[in-house]
């Protein structure tokens, strides 16, 4: 197996979720493209932790795992407050801070 | 090695696949059940990279509880299920030069700098003895913040969420 092959499918998955991130207008689907780019992120940590022959990207993967887990919760929250006073979750909405 | 790069090839094409109907699907509930396949096909990837802790850990926290934390989401904030014509942005068009030109980049910085560099073939999966070992060693101050940001995620989340 070649270092590259997971390194660039880690790299397209990256990309589409940043596509997810700019076209999505629905919260919940920004955060699922979120959760894309965070996997393919441990991806990455993974296959580098094997080509070194180190433990360290497993310990880090693990801690991006704990931290997109509570990424989720916080966001989930935020909008479900959001639905809560708007009764809408489209993000182009929200533009009360607009300057 | 040839049967690992098979198994590496179906899983990649099915997570590729996975994620783009992630991004176009027009159903939120679809779009959570294509995740899970993507997330799947990451555990199985994990295991072709000899990390087996990371891969049930994976399965644990993610298919298991990240997905339905985004069904109930889902389910709280939608009132149809069905689909939806306005999930996209107005211009959601301007994603696509932005993310091929990133994939581009990426591409290129990857194969001029790894080129056919291979994985070592005789490596043991990682222990989850080494990995605590790890974690609860030279790890141990930023296991401690993680577990922080985990109790003020939790106390956030319900005062967030809560109805007063």
């Amino acid at each position: 197996m070649l270092v590259n092959q997971f390194l660039i499918l880690a790299a397209v998955l990256f990309c589409i979720g940043v596509y997810g991130v700019i076209a999505r207008r629905n919260a919940v689907m920004v955060l699922m493209s979120i959760e894309l780019i965070l996997n393919s992120v441990n991806i990455n940590f993974l296959a580098f932790a094997l080509r070194n022959g180190s433990v360290d990207g497993h310990v880090f993967a693990l801690y991006i795992i704990a931290v997109a887990a509570a990424e989720v919760g916080v966001g989930l929250a935020l909008v479900l407050l959001v639905y809560r006073n708007r009764k809408s979750i489209a993000l182009d909405e929200l533009s009360e801070m607009k300057g | 090695m040839v049967a690992q790069n098979i198994a590496f090839g179906i899983i990649a094409v099915i997570m590729v696949v996975g994620a783009l109907r992630v991004v176009t699907v027009n159903n939120v509930v679809h779009a959570a059940l294509w995740l899970v396949l993507v997330l799947a096909g990451a555990a199985a990837q994990y295991i072709l990279l000899a990390a087996e802790f990371v891969a049930v850990t994976q399965v644990l926290v993610y298919i298991g509880a990240v997905m339905v934390l985004f069904l109930f989401g889902t389910m709280l904030t939608r009132a149809q299920l069905g689909k939806e014509k306005q999930l996209n942005n107005p211009t959601w068009y301007f994603g696509i030069p932005a993310s091929l030109l990133l994939l581009g980049v990426m591409i290129l910085a990857l194969t001029s700098s790894f080129g056919d560099e291979k994985l070592p073939t005789d490596s043991e999966l990682v222990s989850t003895q080494a990995i605590s070992d790890q974690i609860f060693g030279p790890y141990l101050l930023p296991f401690w913040a993680l577990s922080f940001v985990l109790l003020a995620a939790v106390i956030g989340a319900i005062v967030l969420a809560r109805k007063d």
